[in-house]
């Protein structure tokens, strides 16, 4: 708890520098993966990453430094080089773009493990400190790589909002942009360089093997609040720099942790509970709206129940008891209390002990439904010519969707029918 | 002779790999072998962390079982949560592979595997690990019975089960029209993968696995037009990544898997010159025959 | 009439809107029927939903008056060309074969019957000399001879084939509409998902029309009437368009659970 408070406290400037440097990349990554996700390029930013090993590996060989910049030159050529020899297998042969990508992405890696491995049993493993890339470990950065990092990370957010409104139409709808003539290969280009960049600057804090996750996670778990793509990207950097700012919380309190994993796991922790509880798009609302479906569908039911009856008898204002309703239609005895009481609370039906009797709200609900019912049924029948005897059970289910703006359409369609096809009267309210 | 006992251990490996890979290849699900290697890291470290060793082939296939829960989480998201299928892999294979870490940093103590066994393994130890009978008898290495074992049998269902793999690869709907259980064929084959990436795992890494199930078996794709031709050479590939990659990592001093990778992208590299060259030899051919 | 084919009150769903509705008809034994409609339909739709590749949301399908489990190999389907990837590393011959598995035989080894049906099956098809060839290096007419072939290895009664005459030369087009005659007049059935208005006259003797509900079903002369064709490919019903995208909208069920 106290390490929290004084991490929170950011009294420790090197903390401040960290933390605020992770969050940038995080929400970098988090932007410019909103992009590859939608353009359906999610694992490609996995081959990059991997991609960027032998990159900075080699880097760092050939010019003995670990000055960021350095590396990023590095990172920045085999990274391109992934995508190019990417696209390059996917056009030129028949193996399809998931073996392109895993070719890619485990040969490279392979290479830059053994650039690494070769590098540390040379001997300057400890000044090089290059396996942080590996798994990232936020708190080894100094200053000066923050301030670098950062600095990029925030130029790359500049230039995606420079481009917003082409990149944008580029990732909807690449074919419209092409016609508008809007420069659609330089954009691309523009755009794959700003993710090998992206890549190249979010692997400090998650590292490459799981900096694919800092990339696509966050954008996924946004799409489940929003359709809006401003909102869903903010969304997603909000992930992006929560996760950073929590990865350098434990880099700070567990230094032998690496960072990367704890990154993700917030990550992951972030978009499952985005598909869960999202309002609208997530798990949950999707089962409570088909809950209110089923019960708008038993309350409409046991609505028309009293109509049938009132029909057969000429009487809609009678009381009924339970067993008379049971009769008419096929329900079961605790479903049919469980309506008649949801209706009860709408006052749409009343009741003396066991006999319930309809409203006049509650007829002219019922009236509506089998109004409804008999104009499907007719309209199965004229339009689709289904047989009288094949329509009833379609009708069933779609009595509860039809709006009123669909029944004046069926109504003007079959030209204001008064019976359905069994000659049964087709109702409607009296004013 | 540590060097005969490593290329023949990288090579069994090697060679399983690779003839599941070429299934991996032609179904189109290159990706999902890679998230399956992946996803196996915690079921493997919570099989040590149970078990307390490295042995106990009950544990492994438990830690194997979670591979194929990987496919089952895959489709969750993608059909459930109707997010899109590179997605939910990426999602999926990220998020069990960081438990996985978590997981070996966590128990530091107890597992005996550390970050760097995770990317690359340890081939190099395989000389190390002997098997010794009670009779005192030396069998060699514990790797190489453990690898032959899985060859044989992943060697047996891919020829027995030939005309169904065969069949539902090549055409799903097909099969399905003829009333063969599809979904039979689809986790069997994700069982053997994520059984054969958690026994390949100590020698080669989560990582590494990918590249052995899916370089070798493209580069065989890119030059045949013939199934057992291309299970055939994808295995001589994977032998001679193998060979190649143990001098190679020996002359620079590094890691064999990554050596090893290496070495088989650039096989892939010569495979994938030689179509290129073929299909100009072809077109140029077409071209003079429809002017002569 | 002897019913090849039954479907009762049809309701198909993908991503939960309907692309069919209450299908409902039946198709004669021992004729070449062509289920025929405008672009998206639901024709393929309705193949998949007879081989039981797709799960009606409600009604049925009966095949020779019994359940497709029953008469699975009776039944052969021909999926659409360019559903598989012809670069798979396969021959001619292992693809024709593949008409004869069953799950039944599914681990044993093809013995030499098998070889030869497929030979008469390549025969039939004039392809007998490609049989070697790689499926790579065949054009669009010969890939679809081979899919005919495989499928005549089956030995069915009933043939249901998706698009065959799509992007083939004349020469296949000719060679798959002669084979039509042929099991024609050995009794067999050949149902044939086609587009094309012009060629269906001359290809089928009865219709069923379609355009995600069922326009008209019978013989070709009395279905080809200017007023049915109009309604076929005069656009989807409006009404029934607008409901479709309600029950997508709001997460309804086509038929109500009971």
């Amino acid at each position: 708890m106290n390490d929290l408070l004084q991490f929170l406290s950011f009294s420790d400037p090197n903390v401040r520098f960290v933390t605020i440097g992770t969050m940038i990349l995080g929400a970098t990554a988090a932007m410019v993966g909103s992009f590859s996700f939608l353009r359906k390029k999610a694992l490609v930013g996995d081959a990059i990453a991997h991609s960027i090993l032998p990159g900075v590996c080699l880097a760092f060989m050939l010019s003995g430094s670990k000055d960021p910049l350095v590396l990023i030159v590095g990172a920045f050529i085999t990274g391109w080089l992934s995508l190019i020899i990417i696209d390059g297998i996917s056009r030129t042969t028949k193996l399809k773009n998931d073996a392109a990508i895993g070719i890619v992405l485990s040969v490279f890696f392979g290479f830059g493990i053994l650039l690494l491995t070769s590098i540390q049993q040379s001997g300057n493993a400890a000044q090089s400190g290059l396996d942080k890339f590996l798994f990232g470990k936020a708190a080894s950065l100094t200053q000066y790589d923050i301030l670098v990092f950062s600095s990029i990370g925030i130029v790359l957010i500049l230039v995606l909002l420079l481009f917003y409104k082409e990149f944008k139409l580029i990732s909807f709808n690449p074919d419209y942009a092409k016609v508008i003539g809007l420069p659609v290969k330089f954009l691309e280009f523009i755009l794959a360089t700003i993710t090998v960049l992206a890549v190249a600057v979010g692997i400090q804090a998650v590292g490459v093997v799981l900096m694919a996750a800092l990339l696509i996670t966050p954008a996924s778990g946004a799409r489940f609040w929003t359709h809006r793509l401003g909102t869903m990207i903010f969304i997603a950097m909000v992930f992006g720099a929560i996760s950073g700012f929590f990865g350098s919380f434990i880099s700070y309190v567990a230094p032998s942790m690496p960072t990367g994993p704890w990154v993700v796991m917030c990550l992951s922790f972030l978009t499952i509970g985005s598909i869960w509880f999202a309002p609208k798009r997530g798990m949950l609302a999707k089962y409570r709206v088909q809950h209110q479906n089923q019960q708008k569908i038993l309350k409409e039911n046991v609505l028309k129940l009293f109509y049938h009856i009132g029909e057969k008898e000429n009487d809609f204002h009678a009381e009924r008891s339970i067993e008379q309703l049971l009769k008419t239609r096929d329900l079961r005895p605790t479903e049919l209390k469980k309506g008649l009481h949801l209706l009860k609370s709408e006052n749409t039906v009343r009741n003396k002990d066991d006999k319930w009797l309809i409203t006049a709200k509650g007829l002219n609900e019922a009236i509506r439904i089998i109004r409804l019912h008999r104009l499907w049924e007719m309209y199965l029948n004229q339009r689709l010519k289904l047989e009288p005897d094949h329509v009833h059970n379609d009708a069933e289910a779609i009595e509860h969707i039809i709006t009123p703006e669909i029944e004046r359409q069926l109504e003007k369609e079959l030209n204001y029918p008064t019976k359905d096809p069994h000659q049964s009267i087709i109702p409607y309210i009296k004013e | 002779m540590d060097a005969f006992w490593i290329i023949l251990s990288s090579s069994l490996i090697a060679v399983t790999c690779s003839l599941l890979g070429c299934y991996l290849v032609l179904r189109k699900m290159a990706m999902i072998g890679d998230a399956i290697s992946h996803a196996v890291l915690p079921g493997i470290v919570i099989a040590y962390l149970i078990s307390g060793s490295r042995e106990a082939l009950p544990m492994l296939i438990g830690a194997a079982i979670i591979g194929v829960f990987t496919t089952v989480l895959i489709e969750l998201f993608y059909k459930k949560a109707k997010l899109q299928i590179d997605a939910s892999i990426g999602i999926t294979f990220t998020w069990l592979f960081a438990i996985g870490i978590i997981l070996i940093s966590l128990f530091a103590g107890q597992v005996d595997l550390d970050q760097d066994c995770v990317l690359y393994g340890e081939i190099a130890y395989v000389p190390l690990d002997l098997w010794i009978t009670d009779a005192g008898v030396n069998m060699g290495p514990r790797t190489v019975w453990i690898s032959a074992s899985l060859l044989i049998l992943i060697l047996s269902f891919i020829i027995i089960g030939y005309k169904g793999l065969f069949l539902t690869t090549f055409n799903e709907e097909f099969a399905k029209a003829l009333g063969i259980a599809v979904g039979f064929w689809h986790y069997s084959l994700m069982s053997a993968v994520s059984l054969t990436t958690v026994i390949s795992f100590e020698s080669v890494g989560a990582i590494l696995v990918v590249a052995f199930l899916i370089v070798p078996a493209s580069a065989a794709y890119l030059i045949t037009h013939k199934l057992k031709e291309m299970l055939i050479l994808s295995a001589i590939f994977s032998v001679l990544s193998s060979i190649g990659g143990y001098y190679l990592a020996a002359y620079i001093n590094g890691s064999i898997a990554g050596a090893i990778a290496s070495v088989a992208g650039i096989l892939f590299l010569f495979c994938w010159l030689i179509s290129m060259y073929r299909k100009r030899n072809n077109t140029s051919r077409l071209i003079l025959n429809s002017t002569s | 009439m002897e019913v090849a084919l039954e479907t009762h009150n049809l309701t198909v769903s993908y991503n939960r809107r309907p692309v069919l509705w209450n299908i409902d008809f039946k198709i004669p034994v021992g004729q070449i029927t062509g289920i025929i409609g405008p672009n998206g339909s639901g024709k393929t739709t309705l193949l998949k939903a007879i081989m039981g590749l797709v799960k009606p949301s409600s009604g049925y399908c009966k095949l020779f008056d019994q359940d497709l489990k029953q008469v699975r190999e009776r039944i052969s389907y021909v999926p659409q060309r360019e559903s598989v990837d012809w670069d798979f590393p396969a021959s001619v011959m292992d693809i024709v074969l593949m008409g004869r598995y069953k799950s039944s035989n599914l681990f044993k080894r093809i013995n030499q019957s098998d070889r030869d049906i497929a030979v008469e099956a390549l025969e039939k098809v004039n392809m007998l000399e490609f049989s070697n060839r790689q499926i790579s290096q065949l054009s669009g007419g010969q890939q679809q001879r081979v899919f005919i072939a495989r499928s005549l290895a089956q030995g069915a009664d009933l043939y249901i084939m998706d698009e065959p005459f799509v992007g083939v030369d004349a020469a296949t087009e000719e060679a798959i509409l002669n084979l039509l005659t042929e099991m024609k007049n050995q009794g067999k059935t050949v149902i044939v998902v086609h587009h094309d208005l012009q060629t269906a006259k001359d290809y089928f003797d009865w219709i069923v029309l379609l355009n995600t509900r069922l326009v008209a079903v019978g013989p070709k002369d009395d279905i080809f009437r200017e007023d049915l064709l109009q309604e076929a490919y005069g656009g989807k019903l409006n009404v029934l368009s607008k409901v479709g995208d309600l029950i997508k909208e709001k997460g309804f069920s086509v038929r109500e659970r009971k």
